[in-house]
This record gives structure tokens, C-alpha cells and sequence, in this order.
């Protein structure tokens, strides 16, 4: 290992908040969008859709894959920042 | 040409193709073979995952269940997909970083312990083998309509093909071949979806086309609700489920894709960890193409259905007026028709048309006077609730049928159809392969090599994948042609088992460094017993829905068995010493992607 141990924990501590920030839009979009609070999303039309239909069969996929992007970015700076990228 | 001659066209085509790349990319070394020489580029590799990931569950049966099910069908659709992002997020690239060859060979090493290891393997061969008998028989279905085979001959078939490039090729010869499957299936499930889409309405787009207004003024859904509802169904927006159970489900299927162990795998054949993520965002992309025009091609596939069988106005047609495609199926014993009114007309409704579970005809050899296959199990009566539906249903629907006969029950050309046929054969074939590398894999390596006998050489541990990869067809063709009674739950405990065993055993081992391997057996044991006792005692223990735990059903109870396996493994590991430095000095390491170098060779 080429960091300190100080170096070290401030990557892994980074890198577990960017983590959980991106989980929470995970499950605010899945659990919550798509099947918690569906109901009363349906109430809302989307491009002809019920707005929480929509989020359960199409929408929340999209998200998915827009957030491995995202995360990939964000670790991409990360891993220059801390100087530990390959 | 005939659609018999463009289906052998191709089918033969495409099977060319696979075995030419699997020559070309055949694996000399056990690096080669078990993670493709660890040099696949990300987008190959998301390609290979894709392929890999997408069985005849995801090609046939999806759209066909989300037809029948509506609503309901979200769980499937983000469940598959959801596991990515955790993939991406808590397991690629840390296990990549670790860089062995194998989930049991991460356990193992992590956990310090053979007997871990030894649950792992147990666990990869029993998910893995529980998922390839489904394969199989995909294979042999689409053999038995397309080619004019029996089901039989035509699992035969299939296992030669994979056979050939799975033993030849190992993970290289997988990887490439894939690449050319996902291709394959992927042309061959959005074409006709778009021919579909763009013949009801208008949208070339299946994802923009279910939201759109058809010529009566009325959305796509909202036809697809009152079709349903004039009919007896349930509203097909709605949900029939409980919210529990669907939270349940969904959490199931997603943590179980994080934890299926032939998707972990592929994250091993890149070079860097950086390419782990990356690869984890192109898999779900090309995963994305196929799994957000499902939606449009359930919705057009039933509101075609209904129209095509029930007439225009809407009171059914003559059998004998009923297309080519009604009389295909039903020779391939996946639609029946049972006339209960005595008109000669086909209609379709709720309800079941046969006795027994299911309402699945069981076909007798002989023809009726409209010369239509007879069954024993008929229902004689024509009685129907006149309050909800204009007539007894007399048809029976396999759902896998839906994506297949698609095509013909929308009068698409007959290329687009043998297109089909080859991309359900590239979708069944890819995943059978990659499970049986997987399984062939933990034999040799973590069975053989690590815990058996240390001394092999490479080139003996090669053959015994070898070897080990034909057993493994072998049985995996005998599922194939024996299945075994109740596919769907048998793939639902797949699932269930990788949530409950191997998924939380690896994220604690990357997150949580005070972990040892008391809490980690005692963890895994934990998830896979209650798992599969549940399951066990629903499916086949004669339990009943009313005494669900909480009202979660069998496919939803692996998130109790996650639960259940974190909670376990920590009150072990608090009460049992932490593990040793230098394992604690692993997991520091795996957090830092510098340094992960090409897969270890032990």
C-alpha cells in the first residue's frame, strides 16, 4: 500500500458517504417511488403513464443505470484525488 | 422463403458463429479458462455480463408474466435490474481488487476457514444448478416449436452446442461468445417490439409507445384496463399483491442478482478495479435495452391477444377461422381450447378452461369435431359470472408463449419471427454456459485444488473442469428433460438462497473488518436453512398461503433470511474472538483499487 493509514481511512470514509448517498436515491426511487408511495404517485399522468407505474416498470431503471454512472464519475475523482488510481 | 427454411437459416447461422468464436478463443491455462486470462475490456465484458445475466426467464417468460400479471410485474422488472447498482456500488470492485478466481475462493480467503468456503460452494452449486435446469428446457421449447423436434431432441441439441464451447473455451470462449449473443438476442427481442410498438401506435419507441393515446382517444393503458375488466381480469395498472409482499420480492431479486455467483464472477475478467465499475454500468445499460421495452411488449402482446382471439366484437372467433399461429401453439401443447358453450367459437376470459392446479391442459391423442386437441381434464360446465365477464373462458395461455408467438399473432414478417427463435436459443444458451462454468469452476478450483488436494498441477486442475463441465451438462440436461414440477419456484429459491447466503456473507466481509469466521458460518448457515425450509415447506410441504410469515410468500422470504443472517453473524462475532491481523490487513487492502494487478495465480 502506497498511502498512510491516515490517507487510507479519509479515502474509505469518502468513498462510504458517496456510497450511501447514492443508495438512498436507490431506495427512494425502487422502494419508495416505485412501490411505497405508488399510490398516490398514480394520481399524477406522465407522458400517459400514472406517474407510479411508470417509476415501478420503466422509470426507476433508468435511474439505476444513470446512478453506476454517476458513481463511476465519483470515484474516478476520488481515486485521483487520494492518488490510488491505477 | 418458408419460415421453416429461415428458422434453420438463422439458427444454424448464429450456432456457426458461436462455435467459430469458441475455436478461435479456446483457453490454453486455468487463468484462461476460469476468468478469461483477466483482460476482457469493460464493454465486452458488460456485453458478457449481459448476455450471462439475461436467461429464457428474462427473454420468454418476463414480458409473457408481466402480461398476465400487470401491475405486479414491477418487482421483476427493478428487482433485475436494481442488483446492479448494489453490485456496482458494494461488491465489483472490492472483489475484483481481491482478485482469486471464485466466490467460495473470497469466502475462503476471508473468512479463514475451509469449512466457509466449503458452505459457499455448496451454495454456488446448488444456485447455479437450481438456475440451468430452467435454461435447458427454454432451449428445448423453442427447438420443439421452431424446428420441429421434440422437447427432448432438442435439449440434446442445446447441450451440444454449449458442450462444445463451455469445455473447449472456458470463460474465454464464454466471454466472446456472449459478446456475439448479446447481440443476437438483443436484435431479436427489440426488433419485433418495435415493428409492434409502431403498429399500434405509432411510437417506433415500445418505451414512449405504452404511455401513448390510440385511435379511440384512449391511452394504451387505460384499453388494457377496460380489455381486462370487461373480461373478468383484474385491472391491469393495479396491484393484486400486498405492499409487504412486493417490498419483500423486490428486495429478494435484487440482493439475489448482487449474490448470484455466475454474475459476481465476470467481474473478475477485467484488468483494473476502475474497469470493474465501469463494466457493472455498461452490463446494466445493455441489460436496460431489453428490460425497459418489456413493459410495451407485455401491454401490446396482451391487448393483441384478447383482440385477435375475441373479434373485433369482441364474442369470440370460429376455431376454424382462428390464424395458424393458435393451431402451431396448440400442437406444441402450450395453448388448448376447450369449447364449454358448443359454439364452435374460441373465446377468451378469466377464469380456467382445465381442472387441476394452474388450469394447464393435459393433452389426450385424439382431435375433437372442429379437429382441435382434446384434453381429460376439461371443465364441462359453461357456467361463468354473468355480473363480470360476457362468457366462460375456454382457452388456456401458456405465458411463455407471448414473447414467441408475438410476432406471428402481430402478422410480422417471417424473418422477424426466425429472428426470434435464434435470439431465445442465444438467450438460453449464454446463461446455461455461463452457470456451467461457474459450477464446473467450484468443483475443480475450490472443491479439487483448494480444499482436496493442493498438489494438482494447472494442467490437471484443467481437466478436471473439463470433466467436471461435461458432468455438469449431463445433469443439467437431465432438468431439462425431466423438470423438475415447479420451475418458476425453483428459480425463486435461487434467488432466495444467494440473498440469504452468499450476498451478506461478502458485503460483510468487504465493510465490516471485525467479522470472523464464527459469525460468518454461523451467518451463511443461518440464511440458507431458514431459506430453504420456507421455501420447502410452501412449495412442497402442502403449507398454505394463509400462514405466510407476515403474508410474504416464498419468492420474498430470501430478505427474511438476509435479515435474519446479519443479525446472527453479528451476535457471533461479538461473542467470539476478532479475526487475525494479517486477514484484517486483506480487508484494508481490498478498499484501496491501486495495485490489483492481473487475477492472482495461487
Amino acid at each position: 500500500m502506497s498511502i498512510s493509514n491516515d490517507q487510507a481511512q479519509a479515502y474509505w470514509s469518502e468513498n462510504l458517504r458517496i456510497i450511501m448517498t447514492y443508495l438512498a436515491i436507490w431506495f427512494v426511487v425502487s422502494y419508495g417511488c416505485g412501490i411505497l408511495f405508488v399510490e398516490q404517485l398514480d394520481a399524477i399522468q406522465f407522458f400517459g403513464f400514472p406517474l407510479g407505474f411508470w417509476f415501478g416498470q420503466q422509470g426507476s431503471i433508468f435511474v439505476f443505470v444513470g446512478l453506476i454512472w454517476a458513481y463511476v464519475a465519483s470515484m474516478n475523482k476520488l481515486d485521483e484525488k487520494y492518488d490510488v488510481h491505477e | 422463403m418458408s419460415l421453416d427454411l429461415l428458422t434453420y437459416l438463422f439458427i444454424g447461422g448464429s450456432f456457426a458463429l458461436y462455435i467459430g468464436i469458441a475455436i478461435w478463443a479456446r483457453a490454453g491455462s486455468t487463468k484462461e479458462f476460469y476468468v478469461a486470462g483477466g483482460g476482457v475490456p469493460p464493454v465486452a465484458n458488460g456485453m458478457a455480463t449481459a448476455a450471462d445475466w439475461m436467461s429464457a426467464a428474462s427473454f420468454i417468460s418476463l414480458a409473457g408474466l408481466i402480461s398476465f400479471i400487470g401491475r405486479d410485474g414491477s418487482a421483476y422488472l427493478m428487482g433485475w435490474t436494481g442488483g446492479y447498482v448494489l453490485l456496482a456500488l458494494l461488491l465489483a470492485p472490492y472483489l475484483r481488487k481481491f482478485g482469486k478466481f471464485t466466490v467460495p475462493d473470497f469466502v475462503g480467503d476471508r473468512y479463514y476457514s475451509s469449512t466457509a468456503r466449503t458452505i459457499a460452494v455448496v451454495c454456488t452449486i446448488v444456485i447455479s444448478f437450481t438456475y440451468v435446469a430452467g435454461q435447458m428446457r427454454g432451449v428445448g421449447i423453442v427447438f420443439s416449436r421452431y424446428l420441429h423436434v421434440d422437447i427432448n431432441t432438442g435439449v440434446v441439441i442445446g447441450m451440444a452446442i454449449v458442450f462444445f464451447y463451455a469445455v473447449l473455451g472456458g470463460m474465454k470462449g464464454i466471454t466472446y461468445t456472449q459478446v456475439a449473443q448479446y447481440c443476437v438476442l438483443i436484435l431479436a427481442f427489440t426488433v419485433p417490439a418495435f415493428f409492434l410498438s409502431a403498429q399500434i401506435t405509432g411510437h417506433i419507441l415500445p418505451q414512449t409507445g405504452l404511455g401513448a393515446t390510440l385511435e379511440s382517444g384512449q391511452s394504451v393503458l387505460a384499453t388494457l384496463d377496460k380489455l381486462s375488466m370487461d373480461l373478468g381480469f383484474a385491472q391491469y395498472t393495479a396491484g393484486k399483491k400486498s405492499t409487504i409482499d412486493i417490498f419483500f420480492l423486490t428486495v429478494a431479486l435484487m440482493c439475489g442478482t448482487a449474490g448470484l455467483p455466475h454474475v459476481i464472477v465476470r467481474f473478475f475478467t477485467v484488468p483494473r478495479v476502475k474497469d470493474a465499475r465501469t463494466s457493472a454500468g455498461w452490463a446494466l445499460i445493455f441489460i436496460a435495452i431489453l428490460y425497459t421495452s418489456v413493459p410495451g411488449v407485455a401491454g401490446f402482446g396482451r391487448v393483441n391477444l384478447i383482440q385477435t382471439i375475441n373479434g373485433a366484437d369482441n364474442a369470440g372467433t370460429e376455431y376454424s377461422q382462428m390464424p395458424v399461429w393458435f393451431k402451431n401453439w396448440e400442437n406444441a401443447g402450450l395453448l388448448a381450447w376447450n369449447d364449454r358453450n358448443g359454439d364452435g367459437k374460441v373465446q377468451y376470459a378469466a377464469g380456467a378452461a382445465f381442472e387441476g392446479k394452474g388450469g394447464k391442459p393435459s393433452f389426450t391423442d385424439e382431435r375433437g369435431e372442429n379437429n382441435q386437441r382434446l384434453t381429460s381434464n376439461a371443465i364441462a360446465s359453461a357456467d361463468f359470472d354473468a355480473g363480470k365477464q360476457p362468457f366462460a373462458n375456454e382457452v388456456y395461455v401458456d405465458r411463455d408463449i407471448m414473447v414467441l408467438a408475438n410476432p406471428e399473432i402481430a402478422q410480422l414478417p417471417n424473418w422477424v419471427i426466425a429472428l426470434v427463435a435464434a435470439g431465445a436459443v442465444a438467450a438460453a444458451l449464454s446463461t446455461a454456459a455461463g452457470l456451467l462454468l461457474v459450477i464446473s469452476t467450484a468443483i475443480s478450483h475450490d472443491l479439487m485444488k483448494k480444499t482436496i488436494n493442493p498438489n494438482i498441477t494447472d494442467k490437471q486442475e484443467l481437466m478436471y473442469a473439463r470433466l467436471a463441465a461435461i458432468v455438469a451438462i449431463c445433469i443439467a440436461g437431465y432438468f431439462g428433460i425431466n423438470p423438475p414440477g415447479f420451475v418458476a419456484q425453483v428459480v425463486a429459491l435461487a434467488f432466495g438462497l444467494a440473498c440469504a447466503s452468499v450476498f451478506p456473507a461478502i458485503v460483510m466481509g468487504i465493510f465490516y473488518k471485525r467479522m470472523n469466521t464464527q459469525g460468518a458460518i454461523a451467518g451463511m448457515l443461518t440464511g440458507l436453512v431458514s431459506t430453504v425450509l420456507y421455501m420447502w415447506y410452501f412449495v412442497w410441504g402442502g403449507g398454505t398461503p394463509d400462514e405466510y410469515f407476515m403474508g410474504i410468500s416464498p419468492g420474498g422470504f430470501g430478505t427474511v433470511g438476509m435479515i435474519l443472517h446479519f443479525v446472527v453473524a453479528f451476535v457471533v462475532a461479538s461473542m467470539t474472538p476478532e479475526p487475525p491481523k494479517e486477514i484484517q490487513d486483506i480487508v484494508e487492502d481490498l478498499r484501496i483499487p491501486r495495485g490489483a494487478g492481473t487475477a492472482h495465480a495461487h
